[in-house]
């Protein structure tokens, strides 16, 4: 695929674990066109977390290749969203926020003009002067992405940003998310294990299952946008993909008796 | 539970002066022999007498050179291998039997080699009491930087932090800072303690006036160089404590 912004061929990566080699990762082909809003789910442990590492370059795939074409010389190519937000307890909002571009060669001015901007598009304009413990789990997780939106962005990696989130607040953020997505033009690869949010926010959804992983089902999502939460379309997609799931965790029980 | 803000004040008020009381009564009803124990009613007068004749003055001004350049010494040092070793577990390796053979080394016993090296002099009380102080610092600093949440250095190496010195400088050092803080602040009393040892064999300091005064059986001018370190020991530690309160203004 040409316009892909992701290509990945053929990825394996284990770890060294007391002598014996065990294998995350195997066998892993995925393209992610530019644009696309791509849902990973799969089970806890299957090897979601270590997918996103690989591409932000933490881990080093033991075999295959991993090629981010960026469409122009961009400043950071990708950024990630942690699940736990991971704010630095001892900067204050704003200065979380401009923490990646200090990096770069901008005048301290700038950073903050630009982690101002992230702050407004996240709604926390007032907050910057906060620390972060004093925000709440959904601001903080809300800092978090204006950080990673901060350095401008191709490619958004976000790690189950709002499973630790209630459901009112992780719905008000799904949506900031595709508001975001739609204006910006970023790539956005989402990883969660809920599978109705996959769905509501997705382009496409694939499910990684076995072990070690490898992709097992890729399902478009041709609901038009703005979506309904409940729309019995999105409602039948989920089903489908829960059964997947649910067919291979039973397959992998009975492999560990 | 004190209920209200004067509370905690009045009970540390209350404390010592039931303290100076029994220690003021103890020698005059003869429990104890006066020689033996000054009553603290005597102090003041010998407060006094050791202002006027200047021995007072020189002596604070004198020791509180050395604390302080022991302590920068000493906590310059710590600090820094401190945080070598907490990043490198080589560079720690390669330490870990030096530090065995040297840590249990007591400031008193590095004397002779202190007077070999710097001679009588200022530099070699600083000497005995910076090595007091780089062990605590030492192993505060290493563990406080061992310590740092392994998620927070991610966090540098997602956003293209990636040098050992950038990660340093933006995520271990702040995060490390705390722990070596509490280890400077351990240290902040050890250097007085090793203050008063550093000036036994000769150094001038209070450590040396006392020890004049306690051959001479002058113990309420021992008293009073004992009350001048707690007095000089507590400004230190007070003024550390509103410091690292600003520097750690962070937390809840
Ligand atoms: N640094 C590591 N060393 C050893 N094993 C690891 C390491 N990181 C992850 N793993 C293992 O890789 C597997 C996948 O982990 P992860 O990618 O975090 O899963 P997920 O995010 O899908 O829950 C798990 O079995 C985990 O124990
Ligand atoms: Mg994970």
């Amino acid at each position: 695929m040409s316009d892909a912004i992701v290509s990945i061929r053929d990825l394996a990566l284990g770890f060294d674990q007391g002598g014996t080699r065990h294998e995350v990762l195997r066998h892993l082909d995925l393209d992610v066109p530019r644009g696309e809003f791509l849902a990973i789910v799969g089970s806890s442990g299957v090897g979601k977390s270590t997918l996103l590492r690989v591409l932000m370059g933490l881990s080093p795939p033991s075999a295959g290749r991993v090629e981010i074409r960026p469409s122009r010389k961009a400043e950071r190519t990708a950024a990630l969203v942690f699940q736990d937000a991971r704010l630095l307890p001892w900067r204050r909002v704003t200065a979380n926020v401009a923490f990646g571009l200090e990096r770069l060669n901008l005048s301290g001015a700038e950073r903050r003009d630009r982690a101002l901007q992230a702050l407004a598009r996240v709604g926390l304009r007032e907050h910057g002067g906060r620390w972060p413990h004093q925000l709440s789990g959904g601001q903080r997780q809300r800092v978090a992405l204006a950080r990673a939106l901060c350095v401008k962005p191709e490619l958004l990696l976000m790690d189950e940003p709002f499973s630790a989130l209630d459901a009112p607040t992780r719905e008000g953020l799904q949506d900031e998310v595709v508001r975001i997505w739609r204006d910006q033009g970023v790539t956005v690869l989402f990883v969660t294990h809920d599978i109705d949010e996959a769905v509501y926010l997705a382009d496409r959804v694939i499910a990684l299952g076995g072990k070690p992983g490898e992709v097992r089902s890729s399902l478009p999502i041709d609901v038009e946008r703005p979506r309904r939460r409940g729309d019995p379309r999105l409602q039948v997609l989920a089903e489908k993909i829960k059964r997947d799931l649910s067919a291979e965790a039973a397959s992998r029980e009975d492999w560990s008796i | 539970m004190p209920r209200n803000r004067a509370a905690p004040f009045i009970l540390g008020a209350g404390g010592l002066a039931a303290f100076l009381a029994v220690w003021q009564v103890a020698p005059s009803v003869g429990l104890v022999s006066s020689t033996l124990l000054p009553k603290p009613s005597d102090i003041p007068a010998a407060f006094a007498a050791e202002v006027r004749n200047g021995l007072w003055l020189e002596a604070v001004g004198l020791s509180l050179g050395h604390y302080l350049l022991g302590l920068l010494c000493g906590g310059t040092a710590g600090v820094a291998l401190g945080i070598a070793s907490g990043m490198s577990v080589r560079f720690e390796l390669s330490l870990a039997w030096i530090v065995r053979v040297l840590r249990p080394i007591p400031g008193l016993a590095w004397v002779p080699f202190a007077i070999l090296w710097f001679g009588v002099e200022q530099s070699a009380a600083v000497f005995i009491i910076a090595i007091g102080v780089f062990w605590i610092v030492f192993f505060a600093s290493q563990g406080a930087i061992r310590g740092v949440d392994r998620e927070l250095i991610e966090v540098a190496d997602a956003f293209g932090f990636t040098g050992a010195f950038a990660k340093l400088r933006k995520v271990m050092l702040p995060a490390a800072l705390p722990g070596i803080l509490v280890g400077l602040r351990t240290a902040l009393g050890q250097a007085w303690m090793s203050v008063v040892a550093a000036e036994l064999f000769g150094v001038a300091g209070l450590g040396q006036r006392m020890t004049q005064a306690s051959s001479l059986l002058a113990t309420d001018i021992v008293v009073v160089y004992m009350l001048t370190i707690a007095a000089l020991y507590g400004a230190m530690d007070t003024l550390f404590v509103f410091v690292q309160g600003r520097l750690l203004a962070y937390r809840p």
